[in-house]
């Protein structure tokens, strides 16, 4: 797939107005949903066929996820929120969205939130963002100037406001249980599910909440047509364009956009993406999916595709497609010990295992990482981890955090035993702070 | 502690995009922060009376979220990314560099007010490794000579 799609617009002048939007064909797919006898079921059914998948990180079925709204809400509002907190280590394509052409995000909502019976939608975003969030609110007034928002949008009798709500520095909201904990104007702690989101979510509402890629796929299923989207891919349940992020050790790092499924080699080294590795190094290991992702060593990214299923398969996951690439002179050991340090500083605290287990994560990581390490120490990690996840919180957050810190164990255990045995990294690393303390 | 008239009406005007007075606590926080360039306990007990919200429950959120500056802040507040990618691009090096050239540990202000120098995780300006920020601004990739020009021009001004 050469064409571009969800980047089409990037890099043209005057991407953020909206009479470049329409110049473009922008809210045409607005019109055509509104004005040509469209129903909410229809364009349900549409996403549903297109086989999109969430592009935030979990990859839910969208189109099934919207389904999940109770048809009878008993006199309560429909909300939609748009997930615009990305926070996770690696992953910066939805800023460039929503820094560059925030209309296509507003008409992928308006399309969302009209499928979903919602008449009031908000855009959760990150507190960093600020010029993300001053381009969307210039955006949001246009478009209410044009009527593609506010009472009446295109006379088809639908009404929708939608409001840019800036969050304050938290990874845990971008969890959606999280994120409308935040939303109510409390601290961003997930909540137990059942009940889903769907059901009782914001203000005791359905609510569904999309990730902005997600949503900004809708209105190319509705111009272009679900058959369409669903044949770009490896396969019917990997489909649709995507936003790869690529960064690390590479030539050109940068967001690209590509079939789902590109071959993680044709992102790392074609002339097209990444271009190679920089100074010729060869690849150590690659995170695939953001710091919650189990790191690839260099042999397992041959024939890796960049999908759900594909990264599934390697006992990873495509996560929100950021691909962080490590190249032989990175210590394992000190890599490890950043993502750790992410997740004891972002824990919510709200459950014991997570709270307790991420600082200790870190901390014997740091004792290792500073040549103060034992041999145990290892196994202590393994341990630690084993009595932090797979269930024994209220939300994943726990998952992710034991990620990096098994995977990295499990794949270079002996770089970890020369750390302890050695008192200094296997490799040079041209990262680190300082010196290594040699005890 | 008061709202100037300005920053009371934008309140009025974010109250009426929810339907809770609760839900506009983020943003209320945020005006008070514009306002004041951090959040004192006067201003924080101001929201929790005009949202009808404990004093207790606004403590709780504005020390549960990293960008609410509970205590005054340099004129340019200095963010270093030191996650994974920015790491991987040398930061931790970038930041001791530039908080030994101002003379401070982390966290703290320099005695002329002018500079904060902080450590934030991963501001999604990671294929601009290391990814930095002053205020409300991104800065990148920085590198020893562009941060450097930076505090210089930053440093020059009033």
């Amino acid at each position: 797939m050469a064409e571009k799609v969800l980047l089409a617009r990037v890099g043209r002048k005057d991407s953020r107005s909206i009479e470049t939007y329409l110049e473009d064909g922008g809210y045409k797919a607005l019109r055509t949903v509104l004005t040509s006898g469209w129903t909410p079921e229809k364009l349900t059914d549409e996403v549903k066929k297109s086989g999109l998948r969430g592009r935030g990180g979990a990859g839910f079925p969208t189109g099934v996820k919207w389904t999940f709204v109770p048809k009878d809400t008993k006199g309560k509002p429909v909300y939609l929120l748009c997930n615009a907190d990305e926070s996770e280590p690696g992953t910066f394509k939805d800023r460039l969205l929503m820094e560059e052409d925030p209309h296509q995000v507003l008409e992928g909502i308006i399309l969302s939130s009209y499928a979903i019976k919602c008449r009031n939608a908000y855009i959760y975003i990150r507190g960093e963002f600020y010029l993300g969030a001053r381009v969307l609110d210039r955006a949001l007034e246009e478009a209410y100037a044009k009527g593609f928002l506010g009472q009446n949008i295109l006379n088809s009798g639908y009404s929708l406001d939608v409001t840019v709500h800036r969050g304050a520095g938290a990874y845990i909201c971008g969890e959606e249980t999280g994120l409308i904990e935040s939303l109510e104007g409390k601290r961003g702690q997930p909540r137990i599910k059942p009940p889903f989101p769907a059901v009782w979510g914001v203000f005791g509402a359905p609510t569904i909440v999309n990730n902005v890629e997600t949503l900004a796929c809708v209105v190319h299923i509705v111009n272009r047509g679900a058959e369409w989207f669903s044949k770009i891919g490896r396969n019917e349940k990997n489909t649709g364009p995507k936003l790869y992020c690529l960064s690390g050790h590479v030539v050109r790092p940068g967001v690209y956009e590509a079939a789902m499924g590109l071959p993680m080699k044709e992102l790392l080294f074609g002339a097209d993406y990444g271009q190679g590795m920089k100074e010729g190094k060869a690849v150590k290991a690659v995170i695939p999916g953001g710091a919650s992702a189990a790191m690839l060593t260099a042999d397992e990214i041959e024939d890796c595709p960049l999908d759900f299923d594909g990264l599934a398969a390697k006992k990873s996951m495509l996560g929100s497609a950021a691909i962080i690439v490590m190249n032989e002179d990175t210590c394992i050991v000190r890599a490890a010990q950043n993502l750790a340090k992410f997740f004891s500083h972002e824990s919510c605290g709200q459950c014991t295992p997570c709270r307790e287990g991420t600082p200790w994560l870190h901390q014997v990581l740091s004792r290792i990482e500073s040549g103060q390490g034992r041999l145990e120490d290892i196994d202590l990690l393994e341990k630690i981890s084993n009595q932090m996840a797979n269930g024994m919180t209220i939300c994943v957050f726990a998952d992710a955090a034991i990620a990096p810190v098994l995977s990295s164990i499990g794949k270079f255990r002996d770089e970890f035993r020369f750390h302890v045995e050695h008192k200094r990294c296997l490799v040079g690393s041209g990262t680190r702070p300082r010196e290594l303390v040699t005890a | 502690m008061e709202f100037p008239a300005q920053a009371r009406a934008r309140i009025e005007k974010i109250l009426a995009r929810y339907p809770t007075k609760q839900a506009a606590l983020l943003p209320v926080l945020w005006v008070a922060q514009e306002t004041w360039g951090w959040i004192p306990k006067e201003a924080a007990e101001e929201v929790a009376n005009i949202l009808d919200l404990s004093p207790a429950h606004v403590d709780g959120v504005l020390t549960f979220y990293t960008m609410y500056n509970l205590r005054p802040v340099g004129k340019s507040l200095l963010q270093f990314c030191t996650s994974i990618s920015c790491h991987l691009a040398g930061a931790e090096r970038l930041m001791e560099r530039c908080a030994k050239r101002l003379g401070v540990e982390l966290e703290q202000t320099t005695p002329d007010g002018k500079f904060t120098v902080v450590e934030v995780e991963c501001i999604a300006g990671c294929d601009r490794a290391p990814s930095m920020m002053v205020n409300d601004t991104y800065y990148e990739p920085m590198d020893e000579s562009k941060l450097d020009a930076l505090l210089d021009r930053l440093a020059g001004q009033a």
